[in-house]
């Protein structure tokens, strides 16, 4: 219940944050989707804990809202000791290559540090800086470059698989 | 390879014709009085007309040799800026003999200020190609040179004629004779495959280096050419890695515990320099690569990136956002004197140095558009080239005044293309390749 609680916060931060039309419909998903997934899954970490925290515009400070999705990542790592995560840090394409890398950089680290503070080893956390290399949302306007300007908690091993 | 260069016919009277005297010296610069007045407002220039009849063959081979020479000789000066490379419809004479002095009241009544003639001789296997270049006002010769070389080896022998030419009339050091390292990219802007690759600068000879595999950025030639360091997210944590282009050769470049990116070679070609990722910090070290001692130059909780040696070595010009957002700083080699150098609005990014050391190239971003400029080494004389949606990462050819960067394109399935621009800012071109591509670098002339 609890998580469910929570999954429906998430997807009204989301709705704030981002296109209303294609939120609402990535929502839905998000919420068939967790409705099925089965605990300590990769994929109830992903569409119920939330597996990534979004910045503002050259910034990694994290925002409240992301703290609270690393505060249940966090959670969620505590409660499945073998699961082990890399955190990939992103820009937005509107900044030039090499500042990029470093700017995600910062964001991947934020996030790691974050989630240490809470807890977790920092042994089973990994980063990787992938700059403007692999944006999500592909349109030329804000709406996409905030989706792209984020830290993605990526499972790399120890998660159930049913 | 090799290409011999001989000259066979001593100049008679090296005339310094000044038709391009004006027209290259850059606003700031004085006119010489024997100039022709050219405006060198962008879209306002008078390229120089010159008639390029197709270079004779001794046989069916090297006719067509000589026809494709004259061909990638008119496009080097063509996309130059400078030169109006004649119509061969219009030329009167039809050039029937190498040794023959040409009918300069022919080539006047077309309006070509200069004349080349040429010719292709296939000897023993071996291609001759051989040129003069004529002033037509004056009727004289200014240039007579011979290339023996490989056949396979044409294209290159037309960019070092066209080098001369230009070098003689422009007074410029040549730039044709040169290859761009840059990244190859195809499929959808979330999923890009990105490939390293070579070309030379005219957008022929594309070779790819790398299979797409792993994520490949920030291409940069060594001093020689003949070495590549770049950054790849291969197996395990992204690197800076040297690749030898005739061994095929890969080495990641140094030991270091955390990511490295952002290389460049020093101007020696003994030393790498780069940034180390330090947690949410990047900092600014040099590798000797011989050895293998490692010098920390920047120590800043920051991002201080992007570094470019002066072409003499002494400095390093780096961008650094210490300050609170991007600028460009300049430091001795030894780390020492660290100054802010950019004042303008906006930020700065992706500083170069010109290999003549006047200017500085760099990336500026100012109210959400992307214009590459340029800027002296004190930071003063600030003048943008081109502007919008999205100009990235000057390189410098090796004369100086010609800068390539990319641009990419706004929409889903938009991608960048590589262009270059005169250092007034006229001339943009684009620049051929294969596919989308981007992190260009321009290599010093090729030996």
């Amino acid at each position: 219940m609890l998580q469910r609680i929570a999954h429906f916060k998430l997807a009204l931060i989301c709705c704030l944050f981002l296109a209303v039309a294609a939120c609402s419909k990535k929502a839905t998903n998000n919420l068939e989707a967790g409705m099925g997934a089965a605990p300590g899954t990769e994929q109830e970490f992903t569409t119920v804990v939330g597996d990534r925290v979004f910045f503002l515009e050259d910034q990694s400070t994290l925002t409240s809202e992301a703290q609270e999705t690393l505060r249940r990542q966090a959670a969620w790592l505590k409660k499945y000791p073998d699961v082990t995560v890399q955190v990939e840090g992103h820009a937005d394409e509107r900044g030039t290559r090499e500042y990029n890398i470093a700017l995600s950089a910062r964001r991947a680290t934020a996030a790691r540090e974050f989630l240490i503070a809470q807890g977790v080893p920092a042994r089973r956390i990994s980063s990787i800086a992938y700059g403007k290399e692999r944006p999500v949302a592909m349109c030329d306007a804000e709406q996409c470059w905030s989706q792209n300007r984020r830290a993605v908690t990526v499972i790399t091993g120890g998660a159930r698989t049913s | 390879m090799q290409i011999f260069r001989s000259p066979f016919w001593a100049p008679r009277f090296v005339a310094a014709i000044a038709i391009l005297a004006g027209l290259m010296s850059l606003a700031l610069v004085p006119r010489t009085a024997d100039a022709i007045e050219i405006d060198v407002t962008p879209g306002n220039i008078n390229p120089l007309p010159i008639a390029l009849p197709s270079f004779l063959g001794t046989s069916g081979e090297a006719q067509e040799l000589g026809a494709n020479i004259t061909s990638v000789i008119a496009n080097d000066l063509r996309r130059s800026g400078f030169f109006n490379p004649l119509p061969p419809e219009s030329y009167i004479e039809q050039i029937t003999s190498f040794d023959q002095e040409p009918r300069f009241a022919d080539w006047r009544q077309i309006q070509a200020k200069a004349l080349v003639t040429g010719q292709a001789v296939m000897d023993g296997g071996k291609l001759r190609a051989e040129f003069r270049l004529w002033d037509v006002g004056s009727q004289q010769q200014l240039l007579a040179t011979q290339f023996t070389t490989n056949p396979k080896n044409w294209r290159r022998t037309a960019h070092i004629i066209a080098d001369a030419i230009y070098k003689q009339l422009t007074g410029i050091d040549g730039y044709f004779d040169t290859q761009v390292v840059f990244i190859d990219e195809s499929g959808p802007k979330n999923k890009r495959v990105k490939k390293l690759a070579i070309m030379d600068q005219d957008g022929a000879n594309v070779r790819l280096l790398s299979d797409g595999r792993d994520l490949v950025v920030t291409p940069r030639f060594s001093p020689s050419s003949g070495e590549v360091a770049y950054m790849s997210y291969g197996r395990g944590d992204p690197r800076v890695v040297l690749y030898n282009i005739e061994t095929k050769q890969r080495e990641i470049v140094g030991e270091f515990p955390n990511v490295s990116f952002a290389p460049r070679f020093s101007p020696d070609g003994q030393s790498v320099i780069m940034s180390l990722l330090e947690g949410g910090n990047s900092n600014i070290y040099v590798l000797d690569l011989r050895s293998r001692q490692v010098r920390q130059l920047t120590n800043t909780p920051a991002i201080n990136t992007a570094p470019s040696y002066s072409p003499d070595g002494s400095q390093i010009v780096f961008e650094s956002d210490r300050g609170g957002t991007q600028q460009i700083y300049t430091m001795n080699a030894d780390g020492s004197n660290q100054q802010r150098i950019s004042f303008g609005d906006g930020r700065y990014s992706t500083p170069v140095w010109s290999p003549k050391g006047d200017y500085i190239a760099f990336t500026k971003m100012y109210r959400g558009r992307f214009a590459i400029g340029v800027m002296r080494p004190d930071g003063s004389g600030e003048r943008l080239l081109t502007e919008g949606f999205h100009n990235e990462g000057p390189t410098w050819a090796p004369n100086g005044r010609v800068i390539m960067f990319f641009r990419d394109q706004p929409g889903e399935n938009g991608g960048p293309k590589l262009y270059s621009v005169d250092i007034t800012g006229y001339n943009e071109q684009q620049v051929p390749s294969p596919g989308f591509a981007s992190d260009p670098a321009w290599s010093p002339l090729l030996n």
